[in-house]
């Protein structure tokens, strides 16, 4: 249910640590972006779980991160040196934006030293990505095995792959609820389930969002959903205070694109010709993140693909402050929008977000996208 | 206060400027001679383009002589800075970036006349900037647009394997035939393998030479600063492909050799070593002079070291030195496909800046040490940089890593190529004050 998913977001440790009780002779492996292969890990009996920050004001980075990198990479450092995730085996993660990978390399230094670095494509346009990442795929299955001691069989794969595919699949049948009018859960309620879910295993996971899709996409409660609908696009996002303030005034934010929403689960492992061959061509091939999208846009159709099929009325888009990946695109993205009248807010985050300010901010757009009567 | 070293001017100054001047000269030029002219960064594989008759505007130089403009001609530098912050691009971005697409939003070279029509842009994205960059001027232009993925190699302390390595220069040449083909497919000319191979020769010539001449600043004292040092290596991440600047490196090295051994300083008071680290504030290279005055010479950096490549690390001495360029370990070019392989295999393993931008951690850490142990260094002197993450990654570990190993370091936030960013008095006053701590008083 969804405050099974709220609790683990408010208890990422405590869950990580139960988790260690019940499997003490397995791994917990932390990860820094959304392009980490995790089928891989978990068939290596490693249970992968995503690093956020905490939105607290911090002052321990100071002397391992400029201050010029993004909020949430020093946010993400920060729980780290602060012991937070002291019980991490390794870290993880794969060929990512500047940003997280200076945070990466400063917690490797300080926190958790085993680490693997997996050479992620970042031109996915190129047909050589592919046989690249299927390559590297194999080397990082020896290393694993070189770490744990065990060697990745088919079958472990296989039972990987199949169990976050339906992880996947249970989030899409979600999102795809949320096309409805009205739309039967909050933003809120769907972060706490995406963001949740990136904290655990899935098979925890996968119960929960069963129960969530038969019992709580179809609650009474749920028809009385307001009519503004929105959409968030961005970096990465779990900032629940902003959903919440968006979300009281008569507005639901009904689908996303950013790094620990959708483009997280968007696409699913396709068996063929091999499996980790699946596997990789699933992340080559999987919603793009900015850093990536080059040089056609192949982001921006998605985008709009995703504003239009669930019935978006205007777009807020969010921008981690100093994320160059997002600020490329900032530009190119909000034209499109326009051009495709699509109204937009632009908002620039931190670690805290700026409740009051933005709520006017807020409410503007939304009298704008309503046409609200002034007086 | 009596100077310590004899010292002498460099014999190759104009020599110098007249290679940059052709280089612009060269631009200008291109659509009257009937050659491309190509856009795209300095530290992708320009060499790619030299198997056709070529020009190519890199972006970065053309981005720090837009900074340059911030004294010579303050209300050009304006219009062009808010150029590009009126068409939304937020200013944490990367400095040469905005600064070349204010010049292109509006349309104005800084040298001259309407900002150059470009055929294609053919870019490489080693970091988050570079690709994202030209495909912006490629939709500003409607011009086509190529950018090849450089997945670096992790610092050889990392154990990487050599599976993964492998893997990584195939990737690398593969892209490099794709990037032939598609130059060749777009603009119908015939692509000259000889030249390519000549331009690939080259540019592992003019890497490993200026390597040479960065060695050589080991001596004591220094015969070069590193003033005079970004003077020239510019040249490399202008033109590396070109015979000229092999030539002239070859030259300078000899000239730099012979200043060593006939202990020729660039300071005559040379009395304390230093290094800094990630790129100048380009329009600011008074802070050199200021040290200079303190009897300091600043040596150089891992960054104007290597920006283009040509260091190669050595597991029996655990240390870097000027790369062996595949001539001199007996390897013939005789294919297109050997040189795109020589030339990948050159990025991934001599490319230790581009390396870096990605990679800090401990790898990082080692190099910056072994810089300082190889060229004595006393002190530190580090660009906090906020125009550019790439070179700024794992900066702040690298001061603890100095402080740790007992080198004074002073920091100072700036940026390469935006003025705005840059307080000079205020960094002139933290360099007083760090040299009070050093036990220096000014010479002159």
């Amino acid at each position: 249910m969804i405050k099974d998913f709220k609790e683990v977001y408010e208890n990422r440790h405590e869950y990580a640590k139960d988790w260690r009780k019940k499997y003490p002779d397995r791994k917990i492996v932390g990860y820094m972006c959304s392009y980490v292969p995790e089928e891989m890990f978990y068939a290596g009996g490693a249970l992968p779980v995503r690093i956020l920050g905490s939105h607290e004001p911090q002052n321990v980075t100071e002397p391992y991160i400029f201050g010029m990198y993004c909020p949430f990479s020093r946010d993400v450092l920060a729980q780290g040196l602060l012991g937070r995730y002291d019980y991490l085996d390794a870290v993880t993660t794969a060929y990512p934006c500047m940003h997280l990978g200076q945070a990466f390399d400063s917690w490797t230094l300080h926190v958790t030293p085993k680490y693997f670095y997996v050479d992620m494509p970042n031109k996915v346009q190129t047909p050589h990505a592919l046989p690249f990442l299927i390559g590297r795929l194999e080397e990082l299955k020896r290393e694993l095995k070189d770490w744990t001691g065990k060697e990745i069989s088919d079958e472990d794969l296989k039972a990987s792959i199949d169990l976050y595919n339906e992880n996947r699949s249970l989030l899409r049948q979600i999102y795809e609820a949320r096309k409805s009018v009205p739309c039967p859960i909050t933003g809120t309620e769907a972060m706490y389930i995406t963001t949740g879910n990136l904290l655990m295993d899935k098979q925890d996971a996968n119960p929960l969002l069963k129960e969530v899709i038969e019992k709580e996409l179809s609650r009474p409660a749920a028809k009385d959903r307001s009519p503004t609908r929105l959409m968030i696009v961005g970096s990465e996002n779990d900032d629940i205070k902003f959903m919440e303030m968006v979300e009281q005034f008569d507005a639901v934010i009904v689908v996303d694109d950013h790094c620990t929403g959708s483009r997280y689960f968007w696409n699913q492992v396709k068996l063929g010709n091999g499996l980790i061959e699946a596997v990789a061509r699933r992340y080559v091939e999987r919603p793009v993140c900015p850093q990536r999208d080059y040089p056609e846009r192949q982001r921006l159709p998605h985008v709009l693909n995703l504003a239009k099929n669930w019935n978006v009325d205007g777009v807020i888009v969010i921008q981690q402050k100093f994320c160059d990946p997002h600020e490329f695109d900032k530009v190119a993205l909000l034209k499109f929008f326009e051009s495709n009248n699509l109204p937009t807010l632009y908002l620039e985050f931190d670690v805290t977000v700026p409740v009051g300010q933005f709520k006017i901010r807020v409410e503007a757009f939304l009298e704008k996208l309503r046409e609200d009567e002034l007086w | 206060m009596e100077k310590k070293y004899k010292t002498t001017p460099l014999k190759l100054w104009d020599k110098a400027k007249e290679i940059r001047m052709n280089v612009y000269k060269e631009i200008a030029e291109a659509k009257e001679q009937g050659k491309l002219l190509i856009g795209g960064g300095a530290e992708g594989l320009i060499a790619l383009a030299t198997g056709f008759d070529h020009a190519f505007l890199v972006g970065e130089p053309y981005g720090a002589s837009v900074a340059f403009l911030y004294k010579e001609n303050p209300a050009f530098y304006q219009q062009i800075v808010e150029a590009c912050d009126h068409a939304g691009y937020p200013r944490d971005l990367c400095s040469y970036m905005r600064n070349y697409l204010g010049s292109l939003l509006l349309d104005k070279y800084i040298f001259g006349g309407p900002f150059p029509k470009l055929d294609f842009c053919l870019q490489a994205g080693f970091c988050d900037t570079h690709s994202k960059w030209y495909q912006i001027v490629s939709e500003i232009r409607g011009i086509p647009y190529f950018s090849l993925d450089l997945l670096p190699f992790d610092w050889e302390i990392s154990g990487e394997s050599e599976k993964t390595k492998q893997l990584k220069r195939e990737y690398i040449t593969k892209q490099i035939h794709e990037a032939i083909e598609w130059m060749v497919k777009t603009t119908g000319r015939r692509f000259d393998d000889e030249k390519f191979i000549e331009g690939v020769t080259n540019e592992f010539e003019s890497t490993s030479l200026w390597a040479k001449v960065c060695a050589a600043n080991r001596a004591i004292p220094a015969p070069l600063d590193e003033k005079t040092m970004l003077s020239f290596y510019v040249l490399a991440v202008l033109a590396r492909p070109k015979k000229e600047v092999v030539d002239f490196y070859r030259e300078l090295l000899a000239e730099v050799e012979e200043r060593v051994a006939n202990q020729i300083a660039a300071n005559p008071y040379e009395r304390c070593r230093f290094i800094s680290d990630s790129q100048p504030p380009w329009f600011g290279l008074d802070l050199f002079r200021v040290l200079e005055s303190y009897g300091v010479v600043s040596l150089g950096a891992h960054y104007t070291f290597a920006l283009s490549g040509g260091w190669e690390y050595s597991s029996e001495e655990e240390t870097w030195n000027p790369a062996r360029t595949p001539q001199e370990r007996g390897i013939e070019l005789k294919t297109r496909d050997d040189a795109a392989r020589a030339l990948a295999d050159w990025w991934l393993t001599t490319g230790t800046v581009c390396r870096g931008v990605r990679h800090s951690g401990a790898g990082k850490i080692k190099r910056v040490m072994d810089i300082v142990d190889k060229w004595h260094v006393d002190a530190a002197l580090i660009h906090l940089n906020r125009g550019c993450e790439g070179t700024a990654l794992g900066q702040m570990d690298i001061v603890q890593a100095l402080l740790k190993a007992g080198i004074p370091t002073m920091t100072f936030e700036g940026n390469h190529a935006d003025p705005r960013e840059y307080d000079e008095g205020r960094t002139f006053a933290r360099i007083e004050s760090f040299m009070e701590t050093l036990g220096l008083k000014k010479i002159y």
